[in-house]
């Protein structure tokens, strides 16, 4: 019969158009603007309409989704703050449209770079988000953020983040990843743990040494 | 190369003495031909030993302190499967011409525009031998390597001024708009008339001339560049007689950005996210191709973990279903049933987006192979996931998708016998994907000539006979169901174990040589052909984008069909322009 296929077609129209009505029925109230409503639309079971009503709702962001990277500081004991990043330039290095800028300064006596930058941009406008600078800092100093919504009314210089911009704290990071930060922060205890380890053999081998010297006067 | 390289090599010596010549240098495999007899070379590699599927044509400057030569690259394959078969013609800088290949694959068409264009190869009696990417006034050939552009920096990334003393700047402030553009001597922008315009319909003026027994006028439109039908900025000049047409000339290039100087500029890894944007839709599929491309002048320190392949397979499988349900979608757009069915197609491609999301950290610019692996594991609850969506959702949802579509009668009547592509056409014309493979073709590279692990799966090559756009919208349905099938087969296999063989380092060693990886892109075959020279970046870098190598048959496939139909036959071949024009 020709026709069947618009009928049959039609039909499952209908059962998106009706399943909308039944499930918002099956969830009463708490389809819409509720966390468990917005994960069940987005699930395998989820049924009938399944758009979310951005500003008002927003999709949980998974522990992976990157956006512009921040700079990560820790807070010492006497509030002071501490830039994990020692401006070693690999970010840079990686980063594939170069919109990493570091500035670096040596230390007047000993001519020896600063580990910390003086300054640190990012131009965001040329940020792809590929995520490359947090994967390969060797120090956890630079890392991916959940903050998408960075629209602003100025593109020539509010674009342009510097360190004071992009610097958030240590805890910051752990809200948002937590999975990441607990597997890099037993890394770095091990990697702590293992260099106390080889200064105390190497302190205990000087003093053995010094020891040994001054068995050797004695003699 | 295959094993039957032998065979071909001494068929080659014997028949063209002194024509052929196995290619040397260290790291190449393919055979350096002399110019002359190029065409007669490759009218009998046709003909008589199978290779009538010309797969990439691309030209490579080998500007060095020794070295000035161009030379033009073709790979040959056969369209009953195996590996290609490389033949290089090697031109001087200062008059680089060679005959065209269009006379025999006349899929080398807009592949010979692109060379002539970027490279300034120029092909002899070549039909419509015209610049494709870039426009008219248009000075030089960016991909030669003594081209630079306007807001050149540096040769090479990383930039110097970057760090350790990184001042920053933006290049429009040291270089602002006007003073950033060279012109072709004795070209006036102020008075610049479309020449290319007139270029273009002299093109299409071939057609005119053979009149029915009614006099009428034939009337140029110009469908595009905003359209709302052609998938992005992408033209299509077409004569038309009443309504049917007459010829019909595709004009691409709106969206170029010379992605391949960018590649040669960048390190290997860098490239990375940048294939990403080439077919936006597919990004997971573009990493694969590039990484294999790579992985193979790497040779076995390039060679991916075993969890690693498993993980590439089954991202590669989501993002073609989910790329087949976007083009069902779509497709159904462009017949007017205005966005029910492509919201019903986007539902299915969100939930496959989520899983890409939460393992890879983006839903489209994925940035997840890298050489030798992919960069995490799947994170937890995401394999079960993916296992919920591969043996519950998406089986029932396809189906309900072709419950919805396939007997629809106004579908039929507007896609079947529109648009047919004989399977002679189909090869002869350098189509790929689902686009080669509708017109009755069972060529799938997956299969034909496999890379990655796909030789341990257990799958059918879809395969429709028609070659019309029913068959390409529904081949896709089959793709997806045989998708599924490899998913389940790769979800019950994966093994533990890490995801990444090696250390993966920020910049890795890439011995000399050349290579070509390809793969079965959801779109078509997707090549990267690479030419290294042991430095961190690749000195040549190109992509063999399917949806601009398939849009060579447009034209076949338009001609004598009317002007409604024109917005069907593209949206079944299922172009994205960011991989078109590059
Ligand atoms: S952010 Fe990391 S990689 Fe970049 S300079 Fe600082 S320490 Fe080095
Ligand atoms: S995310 Fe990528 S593009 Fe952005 S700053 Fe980091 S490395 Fe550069």
């Amino acid at each position: 019969m020709y026709g069947k296929g618009i009928i049959k077609g039609m039909g499952v129209t209908l059962k998106h158009f009706v399943q909308t009505y039944v499930e918002d029925i099956k969830w009463f109230g708490r389809r819409y603007y509720k966390p468990e409503g917005i994960a069940h639309r987005s699930s395998k079971d989820a049924k009938g309409i399944f758009t979310v009503q951005y500003p008002e709702e927003k999709l949980p962001m998974p522990e992976e989704f990157r956006f512009i990277p921040f700079l990560i500081y820790d807070v010492l004991e006497d509030g002071t703050h501490k830039d994990r990043c020692t401006s070693c330039g690999i970010c840079v290095k990686v980063c594939p449209p170069q919109c990493i800028w570091i500035e670096q300064t040596t230390n007047p006596d000993t001519g020896r770079p600063v580990p910390e930058p003086v300054e640190f941009y990012i131009d965001i406008d040329i940020c792809m988000n590929c995520g490359y600078c947090a994967e390969y800092c060797p120090f956890d100093a630079i890392k991916m953020d959940h903050d998408y919504e960075l629209a602003s009314y100025e593109r020539q210089f509010d674009h342009i983040f510097n360190k004071e911009r992009l610097s958030k704290p240590a805890e910051y990071y752990a809200t948002v990843r937590p999975v990441n930060n607990q597997l890099e922060e037993a890394v770095r205890a091990e990697k702590a743990a293992k260099k106390a380890e080889r200064e105390a053999a190497k302190a205990a081998k000087a003093a053995e040494k010094d020891a040994g010297g001054e068995s050797d006067n004695g003699s | 190369m295959t094993e039957a390289a032998p065979v071909v090599q001494s068929v080659l010596e014997t028949r063209f003495p002194g024509v052929v010549t196995p290619d040397e240098r260290k790291g190449y495999e393919g055979y350096i031909v002399t110019k002359e007899k190029l065409v007669e070379l490759a009218t009998a590699l046709r003909d008589e030993m199978g290779y009538d599927f010309l797969s990439s044509v691309t030209a490579v400057d080998y500007l060095s302190e020794e070295e000035t030569n161009l030379e033009v690259v073709y790979h040959l394959y056969k369209s009953t499967g195996g590996g290609s078969l490389v033949l290089s013609v090697q031109l001087p800088r200062d008059n680089p011409v060679v005959d065209s290949l269009v006379s025999v694959y006349p899929g080398a068409d807009f592949q010979e525009r692109e060379a002539y264009d970027l490279m300034g190869i120029r092909f002899d009696k070549h039909p419509d031998l015209r610049r494709i990417l870039m426009w008219e006034g248009f000075e030089g050939h960016p991909l030669r390597k003594d081209w630079k552009e306007a807001y050149h920096n540096e040769d090479t990334k990383p930039f110097s001024n970057r760090w350790p003393d990184g001042q920053i700047f933006r290049s429009e402030d040291k270089n602002p708009y006007g003073k950033n553009n060279i012109y072709p001597v004795g070209f006036d922008p102020t008075k610049w008339e479309a020449t290319e315009e007139s270029l273009l319909y002299a093109g299409l003026g071939k057609a005119v001339g053979e009149k029915g027994n009614i006099e009428t006028d034939y009337l140029v439109v110009n469908m595009g560049p905003q359209h709302p039908s052609t998938h992005g900025v992408f033209r299509m000049a077409v004569v038309l007689d009443g309504e049917t047409i007459i010829a019909l000339k595709p004009v691409v290039g709106y969206l170029h950005r010379n992605h391949e100087k960018i590649g040669e500029r960048n390190t290997y890894l860098h490239n990375m996210p940048f294939t990403d944007r080439l077919d936006y839709i597919s990004s997971l599929s573009n990493n694969f191709g590039y990484a294999l491309a790579v992985e193979k002048l790497m040779g076995k320190k390039g060679a991916p973990s075993e969890r690693a392949e498993y993980i590439r397979v089954i991202m590669a499988e989501l993002t073609r279903i989910s790329n087949h349900v976007w083009a069902i979608g779509f497709l159904l757009n462009d017949l007017g049933a205005f966005f029910t069915p492509a919201l019903y197609a986007i539902e299915e491609r969100e939930l496959i987006l989520d899983i890409f999301e939460a393992t890879t950290g983006s839903r489209m610019m994925c940035n997840y192979f890298r050489f030798g692996g992919v960069a995490r594991d799947f994170p937890e609850g995401v394999l079960q996931k993916i296992r919920d969506l591969v043996f519950e959702r998406l089986p029932r949802k396809i189906d309900d998708i072709d419950a919805y579509l396939t007997d629809n009668e106004i579908v039929l009547t507007r896609t079947q016998g529109v648009g047919i592509l004989t399977p002679e056409d189909a090869i002869a014309y350098s189509a790929t994907g689902p686009m080669l493979r509708a017109s009755g073709v069972p060529y799938d590279i997956r299969r034909a000539d496999p890379y990655g692990i796909y030789d341990r799966f257990d799958f059918d090559v879809a395969v429709r006979y028609h070659g019309d756009c029913y068959d390409r919208f529904i081949i896709r349905l089959d793709e997806i169901r045989q998708s599924i099938r490899i998913l389940e087969q790769a979800l019950d296999q994966i093994p533990e174990g890490s995801v990444i063989s090696g250390s993966n380092p920020y910049q890795v060693r890439v011995p000399a040589g050349e290579s070509y990886g390809r793969v079965e892109g959801p779109k078509g075959e997707l090549g990267f052909y690479i030419v290294s020279n042991g430095k961190p970046h690749p000195w040549r870098y190109h992509v063999r984008a399917p949806s601009f190598i398939n849009l060579t048959a447009m034209e076949k496939m338009c001609i004598g069909q009317k002007i409604a139909d024109v917005v069907v036959i593209l949206g079944s071949i299922d172009i994205v322009l960011g991989e078109t024009d590059r």
